[in-house]
């Protein structure tokens, strides 16, 4: 059957309005065309989405592993528990250092904050943390009703700020906003561009990279930064995983920008190569071949033969160290099919990583990536925003003079953007996909269902949500949030961590005893009524 | 761990801190899912709806589906009406759920969307159903919404034919469906005809077969609930979960109920295998009476090893009540009884049982947090604490033996499968119990006081 019918199929059973607008947001690959795909609209009310809200793209993604900032969330109780210490976002206490990875901070507000407001809450809220946490940070965030009632946040942060003489800022991240999580990273993005990045000063001892877009879930910026720091790199600040404010502070007196989720991070990379002139790069540290590649183009940035001889030497040695174990696990997992339904940006870099191993990928999803994520930032210029995203502000930054940075000349940084194509471009996820493959957007729980009835992928890597649901029906599904609490995926060591994680999944004994022997064969002798 | 809670103890009237409650409608799709056929619908934006089942699921390590209103900006400017009529087609079209169960959030309650009559626009096909509860997140706990939607449940459905049908209804409270498993157990075994609402069992413990069904086998029956309104009687288990749905049968129909303390340890067994005595007027069957005399008589035999331990307990009011008294059966101290949940009436209940059972310096308190159950042990330890997975930062930061019981249980398996209630429930507890205090004495004990047999 051509896949251009298995998507008919799935979208018969839906009615014209609804066949209508989901038909935009699913295709085919095919070669040599990269066709559009509808993205980042509003969700279907009542078709089971995977999606969250703002306040999760925001507080949970964007700000919570930042491990020295005191987050309080100025709503009810929920979205604050919910949030606490369930993104796996690692962090190491530092000497001296306070960490609040552990806490859940929240104003919890009661019926009669809705009826008067809730600022004063907030304000004995960010007294009550300042007088027993002393915390250098203060972070708001505002979730659903807040909007709606209209306390002022900003005003709240400002006088904190004035107060106790430590940062405090607000974040408007109330969960209607946008259609996504995908709102609250870019409301995230804003605040941290205009109030941290460029607020300290601080000169790197050798050549620096930020790695923006890490959240060091199951510990993948630790691998990340192991590598790196071998082979010579000085990391300033990591957006934001096992990240500190200080460091975002001097963020821009990194050399180069390395992206790693484009999706939640490409507002700040294009924001500081305009004001401080810092270059970026699109990374993927997922996979054995991506980890190369990317060493290397980082590598030929610098330019320095020191740190190319270096990063061979780190390639090799790794690569001894790690061969063994995944040609072991590549020999069991060659020729296995995978789906992937994962945010913005891990159900691309999992494909590299996937293909290191053997295995093809026949579906791939994003819940809240952008038309440039699956296409490229090449179309960029002709995405339309429509009415749900328009609240969404759109900063417009200048050149910082006295911060600007020139690590290239600008006839080099032409001349590298000819030689490597991810600086400062990203090409989505749909160029790196093979002919065939289903890309979805947005994909729901009754499409996800037939998907896997059509194209019978040996493993499903999703979120929690479904991932019980595809099991009960037979088929493996590995977390590619939550790595299944297990980790780290990204670097070298990750990919043996992957490769042992997905080979146990699929080898499983479990899975022989799914259907009861006597399904199997009847057991019963003899007739039944009426036959002779 | 937890380095920056410090152990003075400062007043909070405004920050929480590390929660032992969450909100409203997380409850509300858990008693949803106790209904056959019911897709829980969460009214509101998408993102309470992916926590909310994120959260069950992470807790049964099973699916809990749910759908969602999607709320947009505009949504909130022009109210969800659309939403939630776009919403019901998609559902009864595309999953052909016999009933939507809808439930609120915050941002609807603060609009202020008038869910019956947008109810009533909709087109609901026949044979179908549409229920809703509202379910503020700023009232209460998620022990508050489970409370309404079971309301939800019975205002929508329950009716009167006039002719008594002689069931009982069980509420059984915000619990496992192992918990729901023994109590339907014990029922049958005590010969009480009754319908449970909501029961969860067959749902979010189903069995794995090789075919995904999104509505499982289990869950109320609506012809069942319908038929509430004939029920002789209901028995609602645990004030705060149960109370508010018995009250409205009784509103409703007339209906008696009686509430009792969730049946866990003995006396609250004993109490709920009389109250079914009762009601069926039948003996208590052998049965039963070896089960609780095993469980007395494990009481007996391990006493040395939980005798006057200090514990902590925190979670949802009625485990944490019935825990309380637990303890206090077993001759064990109920140092810190906490739940996150407002209500004085935990206070008093619990203050009560410390006097029933003469233990003094206790201290009982609701709508508390963890991070104050964290400061009072830093300045008197305990030798047990027993709550929730959250507890286990604590028990790590003070190195204090830790028993898993309540809700959420987020990082252990087969724990949804077993009781607590009921003798077989607390035998099951008193292992646990035992469990974690045994181990901590081979642990920490000289090699020379280091023991084969204890």
């Amino acid at each position: 059957m051509s896949k251009i019918n298995t998507i008919d199929g799935v979208l018969d059973k839906y009615s014209a309005k609804v066949y209508k607008n989901r038909k935009k947001h699913m295709l085919e690959i095919v070669e040599d065309e990269t066709k559009e795909i509808a993205a980042n609209s509003r969700t279907i009310p009542g078709m089971l989405t995977h999606r969250g809200c703002c306040y999760a793209g925001c507080k949970g993604v964007v700000l919570g592993p930042l491990k020295d900032a005191l987050i309080i969330t100025h709503g009810p109780i929920g979205c604050g528990y919910y949030s606490w210490g369930t993104r796996r976002s690692k962090g190491e206490s530092f000497e001296g250092g306070k960490n609040f990875l552990e806490y859940c901070f929240s104003t919890d507000l009661q019926d009669t904050d809705i009826v008067f407001g809730g600022e004063k809450k907030l304000k004995q809220a960010i007294k009550e943390a300042v007088e027993i946490f002393h915390p250098e940070t203060i972070l708001i965030c505002s979730t659903c009703p807040v909007g709606l009632i209209g306390d002022d946040l900003p005003a709240v942060a400002l006088e904190a700020k004035a107060l106790y003489g430590i940062e405090v800022l607000s974040f408007a991240c109330e969960g209607y906003k946008g259609v996504s999580q995908s709102a609250g990273h870019h409301i995230a993005n804003n605040s941290i561009i205009k109030n941290l990045i460029g607020t300290s000063d601080y000169k790197p001892k050798q050549h620096s990279v930020n790695i923006l877009g890490e959240y060091n879930i199951g510990g993948d910026g630790f691998e990340i930064g192991r590598i790196l720091k071998s082979i010579g790199y000085e990391i300033i600040s990591i957006m934001t995983g096992d990240g500190s404010i200080d460091e975002i502070r001097r963020a821009h007196t990194a050399d180069l920008n390395l992206v790693q989720c484009h999706r939640s991070i490409n507002y700040i990379a294009e924001m500081m190569n305009i004001q401080y002139g810092t270059s970026w790069m699109k990374v993927n540290f997922i996979g054995v071949e991506s980890t190369i590649s990317t060493l290397r183009d980082v590598a030929k940035f610098f330019n320095d033969p020191a740190l190319t001889a270096r990063t061979e030497e780190v390639i090799a040695d790794e690569l001894e160290n790690i061969s063994p174990e995944i040609a072991g696990y590549k020999e069991k997992l060659t020729g296995k099919k995978a789906a992937l339904y994962v945010g913005g940006s891990r159900a691309h870099h999992y494909q590299m990583l996937l293909n290191d191993f053997g295995v093809e990928t026949v579906l791939a999803a994003f819940e809240f990536a952008h038309r440039d994520d699956y296409e490229g930032r090449v179309v960029i210029p002709n995405i339309v925003s429509d009415a749900d995203l328009k609240n969404i502000e759109v900063l417009t930054v200048e050149k910082i003079e006295d911060k600007f940075k020139i690590v290239k000349s600008q006839e080099e940084i032409e001349a590298f953007r000819r030689e490597v194509k991810s600086f400062e471009e990203y090409e989505g996820m749909m160029k790196d996909m093979n002919k065939g493959a289903i890309v979805v957007d947005d994909l729901n729980h009754y499409e996800t269902e037939e998907f896997i009835k059509k194209l019978k992928p040996d493993v499903f890597f999703t979120g929690i949500k479904d991932k019980f649901i595809i099991q009960k029906g037979g088929v493996l599904s590995r977390q590619l949030h939550s790595y299944d609490y297990s980790g780290p995926y990204a670097g070298f060591r990750g990919a043996v961590n992957f490769g042992r994680d997905l080979t146990m999944g699929l080898y499983t004994p479990a899975w022989s005893f799914t259907v009861a022997p006597w399904k199997k064969e009847s057991i019963l002798e003899g007739t039944f009524g009426g036959e002779q | 761990m937890l380095d920056v809670t410090p152990k003075l103890i400062t007043e909070r009237k405004a920050l929480k801190a590390n929660p032992s409650k969450t909100c409203q409608p997380v409850g509300a799709m858990y008693a949803a899912l106790g209904v056959h056929n019911c897709m829980p619908h969460s009214h509101g934006s998408q993102g309470c709806c992916s926590y909310h089942r994120t959260f069950l699921t992470r807790h049964f390590k099973d699916p809990a589906i749910a759908s969602t209103s999607a709320f947009s900006e505009g949504a909130c400017v022009f109210g969800g009406g659309s939403n939630l009529r776009t919403a019901a087609k998609n559902i009864f079209d595309i999953y052909d759920a016999e009933i939507i169960a809808v439930h609120t959030t915050c941002l609807s309650e603060t609009i202020g969307d008038d869910i019956p009559s947008i109810i009533n626009s909709i087109a609901i096909p026949e044979g179908k159903y549409m229920v809703h509860a509202n379910t503020p997140s700023y009232v209460g706990s998620h022990i508050t919404g489970f409370a309404n939607m079971v309301t939800g449940f019975i205002k929508y459905l329950a009716e009167s034919t006039g002719k008594p049908n002689g069931k009982m209804c069980v509420i059984p409270g915000f619990v496992n469906p192992g918990d729901m498993r023994e109590m339907k157990r014990l029922l049958k075994l005590m010969s009480v005809d009754f319908t449970m609402l909501p029961d969860t069992t067959g749902v979010v413990d189903a069995p794995m077969t090789g075919k995904y069904e999104m509505f499982p086998k289990g869950g109320t029956l609506i012809e069942d609930i319908k038929a509430l309104g004939d029920a002789q009687k209901t028995l609602a288990i645990g004030s705060f979960a149960s109370d508010a749905g018995a009250n409205q049968l009784e509103k409703s129909f007339k209906i008696p109920y009686k509430t009792l303390m969730m049946p866990i340890g003995v006396g609250s067994t004993d109490d709920f295998i009389m109250e079914l005595s009762k009601f069926s007027k039948e003996q208590v069957p052998y049965e039963i009476e070896e089960e609780r005399g095993q469980l007395v008589d494990i009481m007996v035999d391990s006493h040395p090893y939980y005798d006057g331990k200090k514990v902590a307990i925190f979670g949802d009011p009625d485990v944490v009540i019935a825990l309380t008294k637990f303890v206090l059966e077993l001759g064990m101290v109920p140092k810190y009884v906490m739940t996150g949940t407002p209500g004085k009436a935990f206070e008093t209940e619990v203050n009560a049982l410390f006097e029933e059972f003469g233990v003094e310096g206790c201290i009982s308190k609701q709508a508390s947090d963890l991070m104050e159950l964290h400061q009072w042990i830093k300045n008197d330890g305990v030798d047990l604490l027993m709550g929730g997975t959250h507890g286990k930062y604590i028990a790590r930061a003070e190195d204090i033996p830790f028993v898993r019981a309540g809700f959420p249980i987020l990082d252990r398996y087969v724990h949804s499968y077993m009781p607590l209630v009921g003798y077989r429930g607390a035998m099951r507890l008193l292992e646990l119990i035992l469990g974690a205090l045994m181990d901590r004495q081979d642990r920490d004990c000289a090699e020379t006081d280091f023991e084969l047999v204890m």
